[in-house]
């Protein structure tokens, strides 16, 4: 895996700080993008483990400081949780444990030092501290997240808001935020301060703690949606071949305008439009007459020298990838051309400027939107490559509490259907060689032609006539 | 009705025409978009790395495509002042010095106003110790005036190993002290930065805290970052929270000669040929005797350098984006049999070869795009030994090199031919 390298060590990353600072929004988000990226990582909330072991949750009483038989609990819980981060990462080859705790650092620091001691290659931990001042960020937290908790069944919101209040005063008492200048200057950390107006990083010790860092500069809580769709039907769709480079069909053309409508009604503000640098995604931003970015790296799945076949030639010249395509979706490299996992590398900058962006179209394909919904849904590379990505359907993106909701908008302008459903087990011949030792090789694995297929000018280009302001040569 | 789409022959980008002209709504997604200039303002005593640090992020900046420079208003004193005689030029109660420093401040920002509101800059590195706030105070205003966002980097350094090191690796050897003796130069260095101490304002959490900056303290142990205001400036913070200046080498090559070079056929995935089998042990006997700690190998996911790689019976690395530069329709194709079928691609690519893609395949501009990553990896490695191809170690050369797009695509890299770098002061 490309993301093999990043780590030797596991790494444990401790979340910091009161109630309400977004800790847990943090962890899941964080989580999603590392998973997706190919960094196995889970979440250990030590809230979820208190909620197991004390059925009822009666009043912010539970986390005063003095309460004995509360803080009994609490500190069997957190043993409890790091038995299995223990598991994850030493048995279950787990990369990252993302751990969130309760403020106290006396939780920790014991008993995170012996999993140190004992992991084996070394624990690398890393520790995320969230600190913030601003009242108002904390109500909308509370009111966003904490009122529909399993703590607060009865939803008062007034309520709520009281008891949760009292609860981040019960642990400002023992609260010690993390001091770069004296006690923890030799601990690696990043402390996220207002939301990320501020960020203060010590000693970054790899590669992951690096992306990490970065990955959280990037991120912000600001209210703004994502719309996701391909192409317009283009004239290569309809002849069911896949890759090459063609234009829209009319109905394409009709989408495209229909696309133009919806977008005019949705009144979105400063909506950026980015598409890839492939004919169809271009010629469907024309329609909406806005000024769009294209980017190379949203072109469609390098089919390599299946490049401009239908399934059924595929199937009939190279019977063996056929196969093996479908035995492992998500890992199988097209010979010559890609994977789905070489795609999520290519998209990663796309989507660290999505986090970055506010209200945003991205006009691409169904391979690549496939990806790039895989993360924002929190997707495995299992289910990835069958996510329904038809065309001329937009889905609208919004984060919303600790994830994001999605809303389907189909257009009403037919299109051929151009997904695969996996097929069952039965249907598929055993694979003679594992998937993982493809390279680059332009040579498929079991075909006799061993001549590599030339690639032709796509249907509708004009390859030799020059127009405008490009010199002529002779 | 939509407007014709047409493929650009050299970049095969598709750019919309209205009645045969260009058309604007469209923009190329270069690596990096900055909308408005940015003014990037340097803050440290002497001797923290300041200059070290404007000239490595001016490199790397230029290399992703975004066109940067740098301004060093020690050498627009140089320029002014035609002999340095003393740190007394810098005393704080000089009147003289420090009106010479003013007006070279001045000129350094009219020439970062030309440059950047003139010439199509995007980003001007203002290299100068802006100790203190009234003179921060200044530039920020300066930037607002011309539109330009403004971003401060400071370095703050305590160590005082670490500031002897300096000294001796640039200050001995700057025209300032090319008369004295290097006890002499480093005993008036000394009293230069002491003439900065008593003025020094740090950027400040609470009276700096509506400006963007970033502070680096003691080399980069740790980070206090504000107010990132835009991509690029975020990508500014990711290079510099990376890089380090331990020392240390990286050794670029070449896979072993493969049988399609025999054969005089670029891109495909062939295997080594006889010699470059015989290439490969010398590498690994190379790589013994050079006796390089913790060295780390990395190679494309091509086979040529792979099989280069086990030659050495190390561990490495494999990258996918190190593999070659994809040559679309002309894979596996000579340079002859180029010409023959494709004449206007043979002719395109000669006209820009950085710009040029190939038809389905990349360009080195592409490429530069894809090794980003790998650049931005290196800086945070130590020793590594790079086996790679010809397009793409040019791409990484000129990084290292700070060789400009023109020259790129004409790096010398041969084959069986290693080469060493190692930092050494600026460069």
């Amino acid at each position: 895996a490309w993301a093999s390298y990043m780590t030797n060590s596991p790494t444990l990353i401790v979340m910091i700080g009161l109630p309400a600072r977004g800790k847990t929004y943090v962890s899941k988000k964080l989580t999603r993008y590392l998973n997706w990226i190919g960094v196995p990582t889970k979440v250990f909330n030590l809230g979820v483990y208190r909620r197991q072991a004390v059925k009822a949750y009666k009043s912010y009483d539970f986390f005063r400081h003095d309460n004995k038989e509360a803080m009994e609990i609490r500190k069997r819980c957190a043993l409890v949780a790091l038995e299995d981060v223990k598991a994850y990462l030493l048995e279950e080859c787990g990369q990252i444990a993302v751990r969130l705790c309760w403020a106290e650092q006396g939780f920790i620091s014991g008993a995170e030092l012996t999993l140190k001691r004992a992991s084996f290659p070394p624990l690398q931990v890393f520790f995320v501290e969230s600190v913030c001042d601003d009242p108002e960020v904390i109500a909308a937290n509370i009111l966003e997240v904490k009122v529909s908790s399993p703590d607060y069944p009865e939803r008062n919101r007034e309520n709520v808001m009281d008891d949760f209040l009292k609860r981040i005063e019960c642990y400002k008492v023992t609260y010690q935020p993390l001091d770069p200048d004296v006690y923890d200057k030799d601990l690696s950390f990043i402390k996220v301060i207002n939301v990320g107006q501020r960020f203060l990083v010590n000693r970054v010790q790899d590669y992951i703690q690096s992306k990490i860092v970065y990955y959280l500069m990037n991120i912000h809580v600001q209210p703004r949606t994502i719309y996701l769709c391909r192409h317009g039907e283009s004239e290569y769709n309809l002849v069911g071949k896949i890759g090459g480079d063609s234009g829209l069909s009319p109905r394409g053309k009709q989408f495209a305008q229909a696309l133009k409508k919806f977008i005019e009604e949705q009144e979105i503000v400063d909506l950026k439009v980015w598409t890839s640098q492939l004919k169809r995604t271009i010629q469907t931003a024309e329609s909406l007459g806005v000024t769009y970015e294209q980017w190379k790296i949203l072109n469609e799945i390098d089919a390599g020298v299946c490049e401009e076949m239908t399934y059924a030639e595929i199937e009939a010249k190279y019977p063996d990838e056929f196969a093996l395509r479908d035995q492992e979706k998500y890992l199988y490299r097209y010979p010559g051309g890609e994977s789905y996992q070489d795609l999520v590398q290519r998209l990663e900058p796309v989507i660290m400027e999505l986090e970055r962006q506010g209200n945003v179209l991205v006009i691409s394909h169904q391979a690549v939107m496939r990806c790039l919904l895989a993360y924002f849904l929190d997707k495995s590379a299992d289910e990835l490559p069958y996510l329904r990505c038809p065309l001329h359907t937009i889905l609208k993106l919004t984060p919303v509490a600790y994830g994001c909701k999605v809303e389907t908008i189909t257009l009403n302008v037919e299109a051929v259907n151009t997904h695969r459903e996996k097929p069952s087990l039965n249907s598929l011949p055993a694979s003679q060689t594992p998937i993982g030792m493809r390279r680059n090789s332009f040579t498929p694995r079991a075909s006799a032609d061993t001549v590599k297929r030339p690639r032709h000018y796509s249907v509708g280009s004009k390859p030799l006539d020059l127009l405008g302001p490009f010199p002529s040569l002779e | 009705p939509a407007r014709e789409l047409t493929q650009n022959p050299l970049h095969k980008t598709w750019e919309p025409y209205d009645n045969g002209l260009p058309a604007g709504h469209s923009a190329q997604r270069g690596v990096c978009m900055t909308n408005c200039p940015t003014l990037i303002v340097m803050v440290g005593l002497p001797a923290r790395g300041k200059t070290y640090i404007s000239k490595k992020l001016t490199r790397y900046l230029n290399w992703i495509g975004v066109p940067t420079k740098e301004f060093n208003v020690g050498q627009y004193r140089r320029d002014l002042v035609k002999k340095y005689k003393s740190f007394e030029f810098f005393l704080p109660d000089n009147e003289e010095g420090l009106k010479i420093r003013k007006q070279c401040a001045l000129a350094a920002l009219n020439d970062v106003r030309q440059y950047l509101s003139e010439e199509n800059g995007h980003v001007a590195v203002f290299d100068a110790t802006n100790t203190t706030r009234e003179r921060r105070e200044t530039i920020y205003k300066f930037g607002e005036e011309n539109g330009y966002k403004t971003f401060f980097v400071e370095s703050v350094c305590v160590d005082p190993e670490v500031i002897a090191a300096n000294i001796v690796q640039v200050k001995l050897g700057s025209p300032d002290y090319v008369d004295c003796s290097n006890d002499e130069a480093t005993e008036d260095f000394m009293k230069r930065i002491e003439c900065y101490k008593n003025s020094y304002e740090t950027l400040d959490e609470t009276l700096d805290k509506d400006l963007s900056y970033i502070k680096i303290m003691d080399v980069g142990r740790s980070y206090l970052v504000n107010r990132v205001m835009d991509h690029i400036q975020s990508r500014i913070v990711y290079y510099l929270m990376n890089i380090h200046v331990t020392p240390r080498s990286i050794y670029l090559c070449r896979h072993g000669e493969s049988e399609l070079n025999l054969k005089g056929r670029i891109g495909g995935d062939p295997g080594l040929s006889v010699r470059g089998k015989e290439f490969a042990k010398s590498l690994a006997q190379f790589i013994n005797e050079q006796n390089i700690k913790d060295l780390k190998v990395w190679t494309s996911q091509m086979k040529r350098t792979i099989q280069t790689a086990e030659a050495l019976g190390v561990p490495y690395e494999q990258w996918k984006v190190l593999n070659e530069i994809d040559a679309g329709v002309c894979e596996e194709m000579t340079y002859e049999e180029i010409q023959e079928n494709y004449p206007l691609e043979f002719a395109l690519r000669d006209q820009d070869k950085y710009r040029y893609r190939y038809p389905k395949g990349e360009s080195y501009e592409d490429l530069v795009q894809r090794l980003e990553p790998v650049i931005m990896e290196l800086e945070r490695q130590e020793n590594v030994l790079v086996i790679c191809h010809q397009a793409v170690m040019r791409c990484l050369l000129a990084y290292f090199l700070d060789k400009p797009a023109e020259q790129l695509p004409y790096l010398k890299c041969p084959l069986h031919t290693v080469l060493k770098l190692t930092p050494v002061a600026y460069g």
